[in-house]
């Protein structure tokens, strides 16, 4: 992946209130994902025009972190979801 | 001893036992049953409900072929009303492109298709079924053309191992996310046609490879799921993730089981969900604590680094092959019963000619 592709969940793949176990989950194909503070604000930003670059500017900017800092942790997450098919990337 | 018992996550509902096919692997129980006993729209409306409330997040519609059933759209509409992610699991025959948008309508999130041939002579030599693998590419188009995730479910054995390449090929052609290499388990049917079904070793050898290359060559594409042939491991599965910890399964009347197959074990008594609210018989039911946990668990399990990875393996496995659902899975090569195991998969796999299938008729 490149800071400029697109990322976004597929149809198929959406994320989800667990009131049972109290906490959000990412809901695929045979998958479930807990997801912790981070995994939400990530996948809040996915909105289907906002680059990877992008998305991690707009969480360092939220949560006053340095970019060199946010943008690796961001990319990892990112990516280990499009291996597992739960998140599909536009290339631009 | 107490032990923690989580939610389920999973649960497989059996809509029906019948079902067009006539697969001589077939997962149900060999006892299967009727059209009269199936429970009614409402009733499994009201496990759906339960289930969501008990904390199931996913539900596998399955069968016999769930498409048999009239009111499978209506299913799935109660499915998401409680707020499941709901799943098809159909061979595609009785879909049509009317249901199917019916179904896109309805809010099903996800098509899992049974392949069991890549092409039609092997697919309905297997099926039973003439002109079975034309209307399943038909329904896969339509899958498609809507755009609902796909994952094809190719069931694997001796008669189609070989064709591994072509079948993760079918997968991409069809725009599938997702292939699971499911090699038979030798539970149900498939017991009664073992030696017909069980690979070779080199079979098993190459079709390892393939999955691994394919794995690489297709990320990001394509996910590859690999349910390897049992017998020829060197540990058991970790079957059902733990006996009553992850999912649980219905039956077409109503009857919740562990695992699919755990009607296989004779001493156990199963509750009916017409009877008992799914929580109580999640968290106190007497077939759920049996073998709930680890505590159960005989030598050489119980002092075993990997105890608490697979949990002793398969309870039906341990049933079907020693007749003791308590023995640590024949699999495992630590166990006593690997002998009995070898033994078999020798005897079956040595002949030249396998026999023929007795097809689920």
């Amino acid at each position: 992946m490149t800071p400029d592709d697109v990322p976004y969940l597929p149809r198929g793949v959406r994320t989800h209130y667990d009131a049972v176990r109290k906490m959000d989950v990412l809901l695929g194909p045979e998958r479930v994902l807990m997801l912790d503070q981070v995994g939400v604000a990530v996948l809040g930003q996915l909105d289907g025009v906002a680059s990877l670059a992008k998305i991690s500017e707009t969480l360092a900017e939220v949560y006053d972190a340095p970019l060199d800092v946010i943008a690796p942790d961001v990319t990892a997450f990112v990516m280990d979801l499009r291996d597992r098919g739960m998140v599909h990337v536009h290339s631009r | 001893m107490s032990i923690r018992v989580d939610p389920p996550m999973a649960m497989l509902a059996e809509l029906t036992h019948r079902c067009p096919l006539a697969c001589p692997y077939c997962s149900n129980s060999t006892e299967l049953l009727a059209k009269e006993a199936e429970l009614s729209t409402d009733m499994w409306a009201d496990i759906f409900q339960q289930a969501a409330r008990l904390g199931v997040l996913q539900l596998h519609l399955s069968g016999g072929e769930p498409a048999s059933r009239r009111d499978l759209v209506d299913l799935v509409i109660a499915a998401r009303e409680a707020g499941l992610y709901t799943n098809l699991i159909t061979s595609g025959i009785g879909l049509n492109e009317k249901r199917l948008q019916d179904l896109d309508a309805a809010g099903l999130d996800h098509v899992q298709l049974s392949l069991q041939g890549v092409t039609a002579a092997m697919a309905d030599r297997i099926g039973g079924y003439k002109g079975g693998f034309d209307r399943k590419m038909h329904v896969a188009e339509i899958i498609a053309k809507i755009g609902f995730p796909l994952t094809l479910n190719a069931v694997m054995h001796r008669d189609n191992l070989d064709d591994l390449s072509a079948t993760i090929d079918m997968a991409r052609r069809l725009g599938a996310r997702r292939i699971e290499v499911a090699c038979v388990q030798f539970q149900g049917w498939a017991l009664v046609n073992r030696a017909a079904l069980q690979p070779s070793r080199a079979q098993v050898d190459a079709a390892k490879k393939t999955v691994a290359e394919a794995t690489r060559a297709h990320m990001g594409q394509l996910v590859i799921d690999f349910v390897p042939p049992d017998y020829y491991s060197d540990f058991p599965k970790a079957c059902m993730n733990g006996w009553g910890s992850t999912g649980l399964n219905i039956t077409p009347d109503g009857t919740v089981l562990p695992c699919h197959a755990a009607e296989t074990i004779p001493h156990l008594h199963f509750d009916n969900a017409m009877q008992r609210s799914l929580s109580d018989i999640w968290y106190k039911g007497d077939a759920f604590n049996e073998f709930r946990g680890t505590g159960w668990l005989p030598e050489p399990c119980q002092s075993c680094d990997r105890r608490d990875i697979d949990f002793g393996g398969c309870r039906c496995q341990a049933m079907a092959v020693l007749g003791d659902a308590f023995a640590t899975d024949p699999v495992c090569r630590k166990s006593a019963g690997r002998a009995r195991l070898d033994a078999l998969l020798n005897e079956e796999t040595l002949a030249v000619n396998a026999p023929d299938f007795v097809y689920r008729r």
